[in-house]
């Protein structure tokens, strides 16, 4: 009986497997391999825009943090003479607000409320809607249906809608904004986890795992989970700047902290009054919340395109 | 680019004796029996219907033979695959491994069938986790299975070696950093990891070039022996199952059409579905061009596949008693039976051609 | 088709049901006695127990919540506590200046963003590529309520151009579209609530462009001979539906959004209604303003699945 036509031609290419060891991926040097998000600083590395915004990011927040120590005057000092004072008046950088505050410290005390009435809510979302996506994602059928039924109630409403009637509702106040925004953000988070999670359970290597005999929780914490965390990661630092200004418009509205507490919103909302006498002063609040707001965005894109390698 | 890398002397532990306490059965027991599996998937949409994807396939496997399974796409072939190791769960049907029932009272559970009979996966893009280096992918299952971290490492490292990438070129790197010959040498060490005694590949050569195919191939064979496997190796393409497998098995629509060792599956085919893959196979000699179309039409969906024989359809010598009566696969009783479910093979079943074949 | 709109309609009833919830318990989410949230301090006895009677705070919630639907769905939403006039009536003017305003945002945004996005999709990585993106970039991070400050600040007060708050002279009753005098005051309100919608919609659509622009079947249009104009014309169409969904969003966003803009510019809409609302304490006008506009958004969601089901076939056959 005739050799089979395989077998003909991997008798010639048996030749080939008996040559001496010549393949060069035997002999090479070992390569410097590097772990997954050294690679993704590697290559953030070489983006200067993202590099530049990032500076200015760091800069903002250590601003914010360190404001005890680098305003030059008390936020809550008030001077009935020097009110809506311009540029460099007695040492006052950016001027003085209607109470005769100084601007330039309420700024940077007012960073502190902003930053965190923006991030704060951004982490639980995270943490909430991320875990309901992933267990709904993974468990799939009807657990996933309830879990995203419930969450697409909460979507029907515009954010900033939402933000505003549970806050308002609420009474205000900077704990109940951070409840607000928290519920406005969760349902978003949520279903970028739930993607993600569905469409990672799909790849071939979960089936895979399960085949290796693995039960239910090792595989999300060993190939789900290290999986779904980009995209959760990339879409959470989007939600930064949208949450500064939807933090900043609650404040506006007189949802936010309450005077005399400075932030940014609030001041804007109460210089309004005064454009007429100095507008710039005026303008200054809500220019911090722009920068701040571009900063973070331009960063979170550039994070979103070193993550999204194909790899 | 990658130069052909040489099938390499093993580095490493030399391979384990004979292990007769994991040899439950004994040499005499076929390693697994499948009897009468069924798996329907409804479709999606409201409508009754039922994807009849696996549909009634009995099967016996040998204790240390390859067992080829040929069909087209969307005969069930890789639906089959998932039932032998319970990743999908089948409607009906029993699963025998080395005497005992899977998953039944008395008999063993999923999960120490799948200690005892691994996968290896088509080389698609998502075969291998994207995040996890190369060492920690085939380090997981002895994980699993109670080994501690250190231990993991140190069996994936090994076996790496055994299927020809030194562990410390290859061990840290990441899928997205290895060509597709090289991904399937980890896929096939992430399934010999666990030391099982079955390993079922899943069109697990398709995906690659000629030239890595061979080698892939000659690793393969040379595992077998080394690690005392059995294989199930499912292809769509003849001339790979004809090169590696023992016996093959054709399946059409679900069902299982013809059985029988390599050589006579391939020179004396029975089936008149098996006739026609074969002949559709061009061959190296111009001189011997095919003429006219071993088989016509398409296939018929599966969800309503025809009454009788599937084949019938399609067959050029369907007669009213193929629409009638389902053939049966016939008895088959040792490695060396040969049968096909096929009107025109038992004698007396009506069929004008059925004279009982030699 | 007959049947994917019968089903996206049904899929839109516990939706509606579930904001109509979620509306109803932001009574109970205020700080204190829910009774005293819907009635003026100075309510006589009798008036507290007559509703307390009629919206059955002594009953349980669900009860409460089925009472409430009812008077909901006839109209009924209560009366406002500042103006002790019907929130429906109070509601309903507001939503009319609202839409004036919507009225001339939407197709300032969406034609405008659209065609950005489309020049920079077909464009990418040259200059006006940049810039639009840039452009965009910042309309998106633009607090849209500063950004009328800042309007405000100069056509306003630095150049006395325009208007800086108020719906007409003659108030928002006299307001008409026609009237030169009247529509200065339209002038800054609806650049700067276009301008978020912009930012969004050009990028959107400029991806969308970018996408559709690398698939085969555009280097096939093109090996066929057909005119770059003619290509053009074929990646819009299929950059469409996507760009619809985020227009139905930004619509939302509009709605919502409305909110920060009236009152910088004294706009008496829904939004203004709404902060009023809110510095009162006014309980019953935050619920049936919320009420109102998030109907409406739901209402605009379904339709813009409907749209995007009659532009996009694979939808309809899923």
């Amino acid at each position: 009986m005739a050799q089979s036509p395989m077998a003909q031609t991997m008798s010639q290419t048996a030749i080939l497997d008996r040559s001496p060891a010549e393949g060069d991926e035997q002999v090479a040097p070992a390569l410097k391999v590097r772990g997954y998000w050294a690679s993704v600083f590697y290559r953030l590395r070489y983006d200067p825009v993202t590099m530049f915004f990032g500076a200015i990011v760091l800069l903002i927040v250590l601003a914010a943090i360190f404001a005890p120590w680098l305003a030059p005057f008390d936020p809550y000092r008030e001077s009935i003479i020097g009110r809506l004072k311009p540029f460099g008046w007695k040492s006052h950088l950016l001027g003085t607000d209607e109470l005769g505050r100084d601007l330039l410290s309420r700024l940077l005390y007012g960073g502190r409320v902003s930053l965190l009435m923006g991030v704060v809510p951004v982490c639980i979302a995270t943490v909430v809607g991320g875990g309901l996506g992933i267990v709904g994602g993974f468990a799939g059928k009807s657990v996933n249906t309830a879990i995203m039924r419930t969450m697409d109630v909460f979507y029907a409403f515009p954010s900033v809608l939402l933000a505003v009637a549970i806050s308002g509702a609420m009474g205000g106040g900077i704990g109940n904004g951070m409840i607000a925004l928290s519920l406005v953000f969760t349902p978003a988070m949520c279903r970028v986890a739930e993607t993600a999670t569905a469409q990672v359970k799909s790849l071939d290597f979960v089936e895979a795992a399960r085949a290796t005999g693995a039960g239910t929780l090792t595989i999300l914490r060993h190939h789900i989970l290290g999986n779904v965390l980009g995209p959760v990661f990339i879409y959470a630092s989007t939600l930064v700047s949208v949450g500064i200004l939807l933090a900043s418009g609650l404040s506006f509205l007189g949802l936010g902290v309450r005077p005399p507490t400075a932030d940014w919103g609030l001041m804007l909302s109460t210089l309004r009054q005064s454009i007429y006498v100095n507008p710039v002063i005026c303008a200054l609040p809500g220019a911090a919340i722009f920068v701040t707001s571009i900063c973070f965005n331009l960063v979170s894109d550039g994070i979103r395109a070193a993550m999204d390698v194909r790899m | 680019m990658n130069a052909i890398s040489p099938t390499p002397t093993p580095i490493g532990p030399p391979p384990p004796a004979a292990d007769f306490e994991r040899d439950r059965g004994g040499p005499a027991q076929p390693l697994l029996i499948a009897r009468d599996l069924r798996k329907h998937f409804k479709v999606q949409g409201g409508s009754a219907a039922f994807v009849r994807a696996v549909d009634g396939i009995s099967f016996t496997l040998f204790k240390g033979e390859t067992l080829g399974i040929v069909g087209e796409s969307g005969c069930g072939k890789s639906t089959l695959a998932r039932l032998l190791l319970h990743l999908l769960r089948p409607d009906s049907g029993e699963l025998v491994f080395d005497g005992d029932t899977v998953a039944e009272m008395r008999g063993i559970t999923v999960n120490a069938l799948r200690r005892q009979v691994q996968m290896v996966f088509q080389d698609s893009y998502s075969s291998l986790n994207p995040r996890m280096p190369v060492q920690d992918t085939v380090a997981f299952g002895p994980y699993v299975h109670g080994k501690s971290k250190a231990d993991s490492r140190a069996v994936a490292r090994s076996i790496l070696s055994r299927v020809g990438l030194d562990p410390d070129l290859f061990g840290p790197r990441y899928p997205h950093e290895l060509s597709g010959g090289q991904k399937q040498r980890v896929n096939i060490a992430r399934a010999l990891a666990i030391e099982p005694r079955m390993v079922i590949l899943d069109e697990a050569v398709s995906a690659l070039d000629k030239s890595v195919e061979a080698q892939v191939l000659n690793l393969l064979r040379a595992l077998k022996a080394d690690f005392n496997l059995t294989y199930l190796f499912i292809s769509h393409d003849l001339n790979v199952v004809q090169y590696i497998s023992d016996r093959v098995l054709v399946m059409y629509l679900g069902a299982v059409v013809e059985l029988g060792p390599v050589d006579g599956i391939f020179s004396r085919p029975l089936h008149p579905y098996t006739r026609a893959l074969l002949g559709s196979r061009p061959s190296m000699n111009p001189k011997q061009r095919i003429e006219e179309p071993p088989i016509t039409g398409d296939p018929p969906s599966p969800i309503n596949p025809p009454s009788g024989c599937r084949f019938r359809t399609r067959c050029p010598f369907a007669e009213p008693v193929c629409e009638a009566r389902i053939p049966e696969l016939g008895a088959w009783t040792d490695r060396a039976s040969h049968v096909a479910a096929c009107h025109m093979q038992v004698p007396g079943s009506g069929h004008s051609q059925a004279l009982g074949h030699g | 088709m007959i049947k994917y709109i019968f089903r996206r309609l049904l899929y839109a009833i516990p939706i509606a049901f579930g904001v109509s919830v979620v509306c109803f318990s932001l009574v109970y989410l205020a700080p204190g006695d829910p009774l005293q949230t819907i009635l003026p301090s100075d309510a006589s006895a009798d008036t507290i127990a007559m509703v307390k009677a009629a919206y059955g705070f002594d009953r349980p919630i669900p009860i409460q919540f089925l009472k409430w639907l009812g008077r909901v769905l006839v109209g009924d939403f209560g009366e406002s506590i500042a103006t002790r006039r019907p929130v429906l009536l109070e509601v309903s003017g507001a939503m009319s200046n609202t839409a004036t305003l919507v009225m001339f945002a939407v197709p300032l945004s969406f034609s405008l963003g659209y065609v950005m996005g489309a020049i920079a999709g077909c464009f990418p990585g040259r200059m006006l590529d940049r810039a639009i993106t840039g452009t965009a970039v910042m309309g998106v991070s633009v607090p849209n309520y500063w950004l009328g400050i800042v309007l405000v600040i100069i056509f306003a007060v630095e150049m006395m151009a325009l208007p800086a708050t108020g719906m007409g002279a003659n108030g928002s009753t006299a307001f008409s579209v026609f009237r030169w005098s009247d529509d200065r005051f339209l002038v800054l309100p609806v650049i700067t609530l276009s301008m978020v919608p912009i930012g969004i919609i050009a990028r959107t659509t400029r991806a969308a462009v970018a996408e559709v622009l690398n698939q085969d079947f555009v280097t096939t249009l093109r090996a066929k001979g057909l005119s770059e104009f003619a290509v053009v014309r074929h990646v819009l169409k299929n950059a469409l539906p996507q760009v619809l969904a985020v227009m139905g969003l930004q619509f939302g966003y509009l709605i919502g959004g409305s909110i920060l803009v009236e009152t910088v510019f004294t706009w008496p809409g829904s939004g203004f209604l709404l902060s009023k609302a809110i510095i009162n304490r006014d309980v019953p006008v935050l619920q049936g303003t919320i009420l109102a506009l998030s109907m409406v958004f739901v209402a605009t969601n379904l339709l813009v699945d409907l749209l995007q089901s009659m532009i996009d076939p694979r939808i309809r056959r899923s």
